[in-house]
């Protein structure tokens, strides 16, 4: 009963989906990674860029493509893949929507992306008003959402169409998961919608003149967190389901990973101020609040980590490891599937570390807006999330275009992998050393005046060109990989591994499906921690403030 | 749901560290009055130039406040007014922020000195001068092409 | 440090904490560094005006 919708196959009208996802995810990786290359470079103060093309406009390349397209791209596809294959393969109509979904956020891309390329949207990726992009610009932007709802409503109605057909069943851990992620997105895009709708759009078509700056970045902020989560949950997935499979160990605990999602729910989202924790307008009383429930959002995390170790040593324990860490032994490190994600997982350790860092308050104050936070990022969306959906690449694209990993290939990811490391050890480190010192983020190459501090910096700017070249270089296989597997690897069977739970007869609890009550708490949170400070951005609003174009 | 007694452990010990964490920055925050800098006063930002605090950017001696000295710094595209100034050894100073335009954000170098800066908004910090030295203030907020030309000097003398 | 050699008897028992010993300490690991990163931060922040 529970195992009639798993498809030994992703469909292969399915597949089709979900490979158009993935070629402009890699195309904006190819896009995105120059991008970075670029930048460092210039930070090293060793290069300048040819005449005519801005540092903070590759800058808004970079932010853009990568933090935006190639993560909400690649997560639509993963997660569109892991419903078909665990809840069985889409109506035509539930795929049509898809497929609406798909063109809409490619168009908002091209968009978007054309009106960067003219320089007309040196913005940034947060587009903090009153820098005033093209309205274009916005329109694009809000394709790409209005996109992911339409793809959303696709593993939405795939989900409710399982439960009627399987009543007291609880739903398939993955898809369960890939629920809660589109659920999430759903709840958080609303306010970077309402932003860019409601205030950006009419003032950059003149139809307004100014525009509420507190309001404005409170919306996106309220937006802006859930979207980093909106990227880390579909790595768990990962983590959770494929990584035990892959190892040939069992999921530690079906409940205990649904009750880690249902957290991450309640918890990401009333959690915006702590990226406005310096800023004027907000109660500090409020600030603190919402640190307080930032905190929480630690503990699925920290369940998390346990979890995996436990499936590692469980693992490595059944193959007759012994002593305190003879486990780790008998894990298959010659299998990019693993390690490539295994990688990732490591470099979670010091990005939630720092993450705690970052969201503890006045503590910010060391930190924020220094290039310690680039350095952050870099671990937990351009580290853990990214090598975790390159590791599923590996197996996932051979899987949809019905081709196979060859050994070769598995050498080349390991390398892939490898070099992210090294790369990503300079840069992060760097950048979070300079940081600490004061060195400040979204920033091109200065001497600032040829003071004493800023000079300081500049060795850890070139630690951060190597580490940074280095990792082009493992952009650059991994684009040679993927191309290979969605093109030219030799005709085969690859495995799409979805884990079992090591206790297969404790059913994990209904309660974790019932939305009425998950998405309730949800919207009791946010209204908890958003009504009033909203509220007083609203009626002690100064007055407001006009466009600029100052790039 | 069956949780590992090893699992228990584990989340006791995380949650009482995020407890201790959360503890001591309340007690500095609220006790000791460590906020983040979040002051709640609003400005017209075509009239900054006639506001009482900013028409005379600088280093200013008060009387009668908890602090002994006002700081006001006034932000825009691409520049810091002062452009250089300087604070005796000690001083408590409120310093005090606006914008004329876009969003900037003001960071000196080396302290705890950071606050976003934004059209309307007046943002403040007190802080005590306690180290003598020269101290970089610079825009760490994308304000634009010349983002990363805006700068300033704070110099701590005895 | 605990050996396995005590193993076997126990083993019946799905609850066999000896069989969790290297997560522990593993998760443990990552709590000492959490820890340690965001005193170090602390006293940074306490240090600087």
């Amino acid at each position: 009963m529970l195992k009639s919708s798993l498809n030994i196959k992703v469909d292969r009208r399915d597949a089709k989906l979900v490979m158009a996802h993935f070629y402009v995810a890699f195309i904006a990786l190819l896009v995105g990674g120059l991008a970075g290359l670029l930048q460092v470079l210039v930070r090293s103060g060793k290069f300048e860029l040819p005449a005519g093309i801005g540092y903070y406009q590759i800058l808004t390349v970079h932010g853009v493509v990568l933090g935006l397209v190639l993560t909400t791209f690649f997560i639509m596809g993963f997660q569109l893949a892991a419903v078909s294959k665990t809840a069985g393969t889409f109506t035509n109509k539930q795929r049509t929507i898809g497929w609406i979904g798909f063109w809409i956020m490619t168009i908002g891309t091209v968009a978007a992306a054309v009106m960067i390329l003219l320089n007309e949207a040196s913005v940034l990726y947060t587009f903090y008003a009153p820098l005033q992009a093209h309205f274009v610009f916005y329109l694009g932007l809000t394709l790409v959402v209005v996109g992911s709802w339409a793809v959303g409503t696709t593993i939405i109605l795939k989900y409710a169409e399982w439960r009627r057909a399987n009543p007291g069943q609880p739903s398939p851990l993955l898809t369960f998961m890939a629920l809660v992620n589109t659920m999430m997105w759903t709840v958080a895009t609303i306010g970077v919608a309402a932003t860019v709708l409601i205030q950006l759009l009419p003032w950059s078509l003149g139809l307004v003149e100014t525009v509420n700056v507190g309001v404005s970045r409170t919306l996106f902020w309220y937006f802006g967190h859930p979207l980093v989560y909106f990227w880390l949950l579909p790595a768990y997935m990962a983590w959770y389901v494929m990584i035990p499979k892959i190892i040939g160990g069992k999921i530690f605990s079906d409940s205990l990973a649904r009750m880690s999602f249902i957290l991450f729910l309640l918890f990401s989202i009333p959690v915006g101020f702590h990226h406005q924790l310096l800023e004027p307008g907000i109660d500090p009383a409020w600030k603190f609040l919402q640190v307080v429930l930032t905190f929480l959002v630690v503990i699925p995390s920290l369940m998390t980590a346990f979890s995996l170790f436990a499936t590692f040593e469980s693992y490595g324990r059944s193959q007759g490891a012994t002593g305190l860490f003879g486990w780790l032994k008998k894990l298959p490190w010659k299998d990019a599937r693993f390690t490539v994600p295994f990688i990732g997982m490591l470099a979670f350790i010091p990005a939630g570390a720092g993450g705690i860092v970052n969201a503890s308050h006045q503590m910010n104050q060391v930190v924020h807006n220094t290039v310690w936070v680039t350095g952050h990022f870099h671990l937990t969306v351009a580290t853990a999330v990214v090598l975790t959906f390159f590791g599923v690449s590996f197996w996932l694209v051979p899987h949809l275009t019905g081709r196979k990993l060859t050994k070769k290939m598995n050498k080349l990811a390991l390398i892939q992998g490898y070099l992210w490391a090294i790369g990503m050890t300079f840069m992060s480190g760097a950048m979070h050393a300079a940081g600490l010192l004061g060195a400040p983020r979204r920033s091109s190459f200065s001497e600032y005046g040829g003071a004493a501090q800023a000079a300081e910096w500049i060795p850890y700017q070139i630690a951060q060109a190597v580490g940074g070249s280095i990792l082009f270089i493992a952009i650059i296989l991994m684009l040679y990989i993927f191309v290979n597997l969605a093109f030219f690897a030799p005709k085969g069977e690859e495995e799409f591994p979805v884990g079992e739970a090591a206790n297969q007869t404790e059913k994990a609890p209904m309660v974790f499906e019932n939305w009425k009550l998950w998405l309730g708490i949800t919207v009791l949170l946010i209204l908890f921690a958003y009504t009033i400070p909203f509220i007083d951005l609203i009626k002690n609003a100064p007055p407001g403030a006009q466009g600029y174009k100052l790039w | 749901m069956h949780m590992h007694k090893f699992e228990k452990i584990w989340l006791i010990f995380g949650v009482t560290a995020l407890l201790v964490f959360l503890s001591v920055l309340g007690v500095s925050a609220f006790y000791l009055g460590n906020q983040p800098p979040s002051c709640l006063a609003v400005v017209d930002p075509t009239k900054v130039d006639e506001h009482e605090t900013f028409k005379e950017p600088g280093l200013k001696k008060v009387e009668g406040k908890d602090w002994d000295y006002e700081l006001v710094f006034v932000a825009q595209a691409f520049a810091y007014t002062p452009g250089t100034v300087e604070v005796p050894l000690g001083a408590k100073v409120k310093v005090i922020a606006t914008s004329k335009d876009v969003i900037h954000g003001f960071g000196v170098a080396g302290t705890n000195i950071n606050m976003m800066v934004e059209p309307g908004y007046i943002s403040e910090i007190v802080t005590t001068f306690d180290k003598a030295g020269e101290y970089l203030v610079l825009c760490n907020e994308y304000c634009g092409s010349g983002h990363h030309l805006m700068t300033s000097m704070i110099k701590v003398v005895e | 440090m605990a050996k396995a050699e005590l193993k076997s008897d126990t083993k019946t028992e799905i609850e066999d904490s000896s069989s969790l010993k290297g997560t522990l300490v593993s998760v443990f690991f990552v709590g000492f560094f959490i820890v340690v990163l965001w005193v170090g931060v602390y006293f940074l922040y306490l240090d600087r005006f």
